[in-house]
């Protein structure tokens, strides 16, 4: 039990500490766990047995507002952008859910991978808006009324998605642990039932499609501010693709996969399209084919197993990793 | 807008209609007979693009006839068909027909990764054009308006030949009634003797062969890039959506449908020209949740 304790606890502080061991490393982490905070929206929806091939939009719609804030109103508040950048991605989140929560399945995957091209396709088109394919600037906001310089700004943001993904991987689980969520996964498990009981499934699904619509804004608004720059790529399905991809090979379903997912996923990134940037979506879809079907539980089904049999106990239904 | 914008955007809307319907009828026919919607069919429609680019320059290198491009539309077809689908089902969908629907999902999904970048690897990623075929049958004036025979009359002609042949071939041949049969009820259809992997194994070549179809007929008249395949697979899953899946004819009809909705929209506010398929198929889909054609199925408890 301690050393399932011991090892979470020990991957955050070596994440805490890379600003100062590795500060090579401190920007590919940050954008990583923004990355993360995004695919835990899309694992949400993996618990109730939904996949989403366009929950870029959220990501992007995040961005995009941030970038409209920012240029309409210079110097804004750091604390006012991630707001209004995350209620737009939950406004949003909201009008299409309303929408796509009457549907399952392929439906469900395929409309939102629609409304996502709609707004890629916005974005694209209406340049004298949005900056076309060459996107907005999202300058630097200020952060409690202060203009920091490059450095500073760049360690409290990397500070700050530390913070959230902490705070926001812990809500999650418990999300999960609560009524609504318990009601959500049931979707996966055994909708009729739902019905039965005199529950929604809709008013449900809903629910945890704008958790995911606001994890998946958050994760887009970092990933805007500390690049400085929004473009349309962030709605673009491959982005998608990309969540789903971690989502999966984190463990499907799994929170803390989503991160462990997200940072791997980087890292290999980076290093590995210097000598495969040509075949990158291949290598990506054959191992997504390959955990599909030997490894569908994913790195976490992995890391589980390796710890099960190290303390010499059977996986019983609580040893599950969130 | 005058008689001659709203002809040019009433044949455009027609040739288009005609394209769209090859990709979309194959995705449909897929999913009606293996319940799979195939997300690497828009990599088909791709590839047979590709294909047929690249076959038809080497037969003009060589010094054959324009004409000669006709042919080998249908070889790249047949080639998409039986060379990338029949492997995909045969190595990959077969193993994964009792997994629930998100993991077959991901499955095309992965495959529809994988192609987009062995499109990239062997075709690079400059534009190819080839316009021979267009060229090779000319114009014909309509109400004073020119317009290619190809996409006028020869596109069109092919639509129709298709959904009648379609319809033809699962009513009235042997094998059409065993793929019937196997989308009715596999297990019964296996109790009697049909052999449901291979009929799932011609359904899903013949799909993918109209994919590489609906490619090479639009190769002429469009440049071939990286990225129309996946354009192609959101724009046909739309066609194939608002019809009602798994519904042939109603795909001809919201076919001709979104590409006069679209090609309108390009005369009238061109930059909504990508918007109004979506829009077509979220009104519908809002009004009829399974689709024009489709039934709502009755729950299973």
């Amino acid at each position: 039990m301690t050393l399932r304790l011991a090892i979470p606890a020990l991957l955050i502080l070596a994440v805490a500490a890379i600003p100062f061991a590795a500060p090579q490393l401190q920007l590919l982490m940050n954008l990583a766990l923004a990355k993360g905070i995004a695919v835990v929206g899309v694992t949400v929806l993996l618990r109730a047995g939904q996949v989403s091939f366009g929950h870029a939009l959220y990501f992007a719609i995040a961005a995009y507002a941030a970038a409209f804030l920012s240029a309409s109103m210079p110097g804004a508040d750091l604390a006012l952008v991630l707001l209004v950048a995350i209620s737009g991605a939950v406004l949003s989140g909201i009008v299409v859910g309303l929408f796509v929560v009457r549907y399952r399945g392929i439906f469900f995957g395929m409309l939102n991978l629609a409304f996502s091209m709609i707004f890629w396709s916005i974005l694209e088109k209406f340049y004298h808006y949005t900056g076309g394919a060459d996107g907005i600037r999202l300058p630097r906001p200020t952060v409690f009324g202060m203009a920091l310089e490059r450095g500073p700004f760049e360690l409290i943001m990397f500070y700050l998605s530390v913070a959230l993904v902490l705070l926001l991987g812990w809500f999650t689980i418990r999300w999960f642990a609560s009524p609504t969520g318990q009601i959500f996964q049931t979707i996966k498990t055994n909708e009729t039932r739902l019905q039965y009981l005199g529950v929604s499934p809709q008013r449900a699904l809903l629910s945890g499609y704008i958790l995911s619509a606001a994890l998946c804004g958050t994760g887009g608004v970092i990933m805007g501010i500390v690049q400085g720059v929004v473009t349309p790529e962030f709605a673009w399905w491959i982005r998608s693709g990309e969540m789903v991809f971690i989502a999966v090979l984190g463990g499907a379903g799994s929170v803390a996969g989503a991160f462990v997912g997200a940072v791997i996923y980087e890292a290999v990134r980076v290093y590995a399209s210097a000598f495969a940037g040509d075949i990158w979506q291949l290598v990506l879809g054959g191992f997504l084919l390959v955990i599909i079907l030997f490894a569908p539980k994913g790195v976490i089904g992995i890391y589980d197993a390796a710890l099960a049999r190290l303390t010499g106990k059977g996986l019983t239904g609580k040893g599950r990793s969130e | 807008m005058n008689l001659t914008i709203f002809l040019l955007a009433l044949f455009d809307g027609i040739a288009y209609a005609a394209l769209v319907f090859s990709v979309a009828v194959g995705l449909t026919l897929i999913f009606g007979v293996m319940r799979i919607l195939n997300v690497a069919h828009g990599s088909l429609y791709a590839v047979g693009a590709y294909l047929t680019a690249t076959l038809t320059g080497y037969a003009l290198a060589l010094g054959f006839a324009p004409l000669l491009a006709f042919p080998l539309m249908i070889a790249s077809a047949v080639l998409v068909g039986v060379l990338v689908g029949g492997p995909i089902e045969w190595l990959l969908l077969r193993r994964i027909y009792n997994k629930p629907e998100v993991l077959q999902l991901l499955v095309t999904f992965a495959v529809f990764m994988i192609l987009e970048d062995v499109q990239r690897l062997v075709w690079g990623t400059q534009p190819y054009f080839q316009a021979a075929a267009l060229q090779a049958l000319g114009m014909v004036r309509v109400f004073g308006v020119n317009y290619t025979v190809y996409q006028l009359i020869l596109l069109p002609l092919l639509a129709l030949t298709l959904l009648v042949g379609l319809r033809f071939f699962l009513r009235h041949t042997i094998l059409g009634k065993l793929i019937l049969a196997t989308t009715e009820d596999r297990e019964a259809a296996q109790s009697i003797g049909i052999n449901a992997d291979k009929v799932f194994l011609v359904t899903f070549i013949v799909g993918a062969a109209l994919a590489g179809l609906g490619g090479a007929l639009a190769s002429p008249t469009t440049s071939i890039l990286p990225g129309m395949g996946a354009d192609m697979i959101v724009l046909s899953f739309a066609v194939v959506a608002t019809a009602g899946l798994g519904q042939i004819e109603g795909a001809a009809f919201t076919a001709l449908l979104i590409g006069l909705g679209r090609s309108f929209a390009v005369y009238v506010w061109p930059e909504t020209a990508v918007l109004v398929p979506y829009l077509i198929m979220l009104i519908v889909l809002l009004v009829r949740p399974e689709g024009l054609f489709g039934s709502p199925t009755a729950r299973k408890i």
